[in-house]
């Protein structure tokens, strides 16, 4: 204590998920410390940041009372006590699952999602939902029907969407690690413009039971942390084969963190050309390329390559995604859970009603643009068109990936932009993910990982493999992040 | 490409999403304006092309039918909006 005078302890919000990790096995705090400490950072900066739609406190100390008394029993694992946020989208039994909606402001799950229940299972505490875009649908976070969620590096920026609550409160230490969802990017680029850590794992590879659907052929739920180590923890706790979701992978798995060696030989990376579009920030760019030389540096091969359908994702992403999720959203009648309009004696007239004051403008949008897209007539024009495009793409990257072992880009062509910017066109949010939907579309595993600042704003790297590549992913952040400083800024609040 | 208000209020109609009279116009500008976004895919030929529906390939998964305990009734209606008994209440569904 003493020798530490005059110089700043760090308090126990700050710990990564690993430090944490080791704090707890040699019994330096406790669970229940390390919860109030996070439950302290919320109380501190929650007003300022809103990554929460609901703090789930008494649970979060109930649970970390149960993990320390588990640890004293000897059965504890790695996420054992580790306080966490889950996107209000992922439902967890007997606690409110907003969606960030109108629609489920009142939704009380009766189940719990399987990653829920797996981190459950291993003692990790809830301290409660994150914000986010309604229904998943937006890259900014101000598509919620409550409030947006701010920027921790500047809170008149928006935190990115749609998991923007599990990148604000893992960035602003509200949080320890968080999970989100990605169905065109709405895990990697929040990480991008928060500065931490988000992986959108293969397709099937964690089971989507549980999570609310949006476009069932894109969703992926996936760990946002603050730092590569930790993300390959949460990655070995949620990942696996699940009988209940019936696109789960039945593949064996490996342990995430044992590519974690910051070794690079022999590895071979493409530079795909179509991914630098025009438009992107100068900063952007020059951070991206910067790191490109960074993994030269450590043994990496780097060539240029070509995914020539690459300008055909954006068209393909916005028909096969929205009508999906009009096809989803269907259940949304005022009838069985949810909000209901109940002031008239038609049944059409309340349905109709409940749906035009349960959801918001974004989602009415994609349900309208999908339903028109699967209707009579333009089925054949749209939609079967978008999915022959799909194999297109898929075929891309299937042969970029003869070549090379894994792509690198920037994770969005943005940084953080301020809050109201881009509302009023919906193309030109939609333009934002432009680098991370076409990795939905062949359900690749991408992650991004903090790369440097443009005008004083964090910048994430985007590094994409073939299916199942998540463990050669992390090793190469890992080694990125083991010879640079980025992940270890931290923005004042 | 421009969609007409008609064809606008005929999408509403089939995704039972009622619309004021302002909704629907901004719709209707907003919505031609992403349809139009889509043109460029017309500019692929995919004559020859299988469409994908699910990024991964698996075949149909069938597991053993085995019976599991159900949600129980108090579960299953713990979210109802309107509930009678052990029913959902809905509105009538049948003219006279």
């Amino acid at each position: 204590m003493d020798e530490l005078q005059g110089q700043r302890r760090d308090e126990l919000w700050e710990l990564t998920l690993d430090q944490a990790r080791a704090g707890l096995e040699r019994r330096a705090f406790s669970s229940v410390e390390l919860t109030q400490s996070c439950l302290e950072r919320i109380q501190q900066v929650e007003d300022r940041v809103k990554s929460f739609v609901t703090v789930t406190g008494e649970i979060a100390l109930e649970q970390a009372a149960k993990a320390d008394r588990a640890r004293a029993a000897g059965a504890a694992g790695p996420l054992t006590g580790i306080p966490m946020q889950l996107k209000d989208l992922i439902c967890t039994r007997d606690i409110r699952t907003t969606c960030s909606s109108r629609m489920l402001e009142n939704y009380v799950p009766v189940y719990s999602a399987t990653v829920a229940e797996k981190l459950f299972d291993q003692g990790a505490v809830l301290l409660g939902k994150g914000n986010m875009d309604e229904f998943a649908m937006g890259s900014s976070c101000e598509n919620s029907a409550f409030f947006p969620t701010h920027n921790p590096w500047d809170l008149q920026r928006v935190p990115g969407g749609s998991s923007g609550g599990a990148a604000a409160a893992v960035a602003a230490g509200e949080a320890v690690f968080a999970l989100g969802s990605d169905t065109g990017g709405s895990i990697r680029q929040p990480a991008s413009l928060c500065g931490v850590v988000g992986l959108k794992p293969t397709y099937g590879l964690v089971s989507r039971y549980g999570l609310i659907a949006f476009a069932s052929s894109l969703d992926q739920i996936g760990p946002v942390g603050k730092d590569v180590t930790d993300c390959a923890l949460v990655l070995n706790a949620i990942a696996g084969y699940d009988a209940k979701d019936s696109t789960s992978l039945p593949e064996g798995l490996p342990d995430f963190t044992r590519g974690l060696t910051g070794k690079l030989d022999g590895l071979r990376l493409g530079l795909p050309e179509e991914y630098f579009v025009a438009g992107m920030q100068p900063g952007v760019r020059e951070a991206t390329l910067k790191a490109v030389e960074t993994l030269e540096g450590l043994g990496a091969a780097v060539e240029p390559v070509s995914l020539p359908t690459t300008e055909y994702a954006l068209a393909c992403y916005y028909i096969i995604a929205p009508s999906e999720c009009s096809a989803n959203l269907a259940r949304y009648d005022g009838v069985k859970f949810g909000y209901s309009y109940q002031d008239t004696p038609d049944m059409w007239e309340a349905m109709e009603s409940t749906r035009q004051y349960g959801f918001g403008p974004e989602v009415k949008r994609r349900i309208m643009l999908g339903t028109y897209a699967l209707s009579s007539g333009y089925y054949d024009a749209y939609y079967r068109q978008a999915q022959q495009v799909r194999t297109l793409i898929r075929q891309d990257f299937a042969r970029v990936f003869e070549k090379v072992d894994a792509l690198v880009t920037p994770t969005s062509p943005v940084v953080a932009f301020p809050l109201g910017e881009k509302t009023a066109d919906p193309v030109q949010m939609y333009l934002i993910d432009v680098c991370t939907l076409p990795i939905n579309i062949a359900g690749l595993p991408a992650l991004s990982v903090p790369c440097g600042f443009a005008e004083g704003l964090p910048v994430g790297m985007q590094l994409i493999g073939p299916h199942l590549s998540e463990e050669r992913l992390l090793s190469i952040a890992y080694a990125y992040e083991q010879a640079t400083e980025w992940h270890k800024a931290k923005p004042k609040l | 490409m421009a969609l007409e208000r008609a064809e606008v209020e005929h999408i509403a109609a089939l995704a039972r999403i009622g619309l004021t009279e302002e909704e629907l116009e901004t719709f209707r500008e907003q919505l031609s304006d992403i349809l139009e976004q889509f043109e460029r895919l017309t500019q692929l030929d995919t004559r020859s092309v299988t469409p994908t529906g699910h990024a991964v390939e698996l075949a149909t998964v069938m597991r053993d039918d085995v019976p599991e305990p159900p949600l129980n009734p108090e579960d299953t209606l713990r979210n109802a909006p309107r509930r009678q008994a052990d029913f959902f209440r809905v509105k009538a569904v049948l003219e006279e």
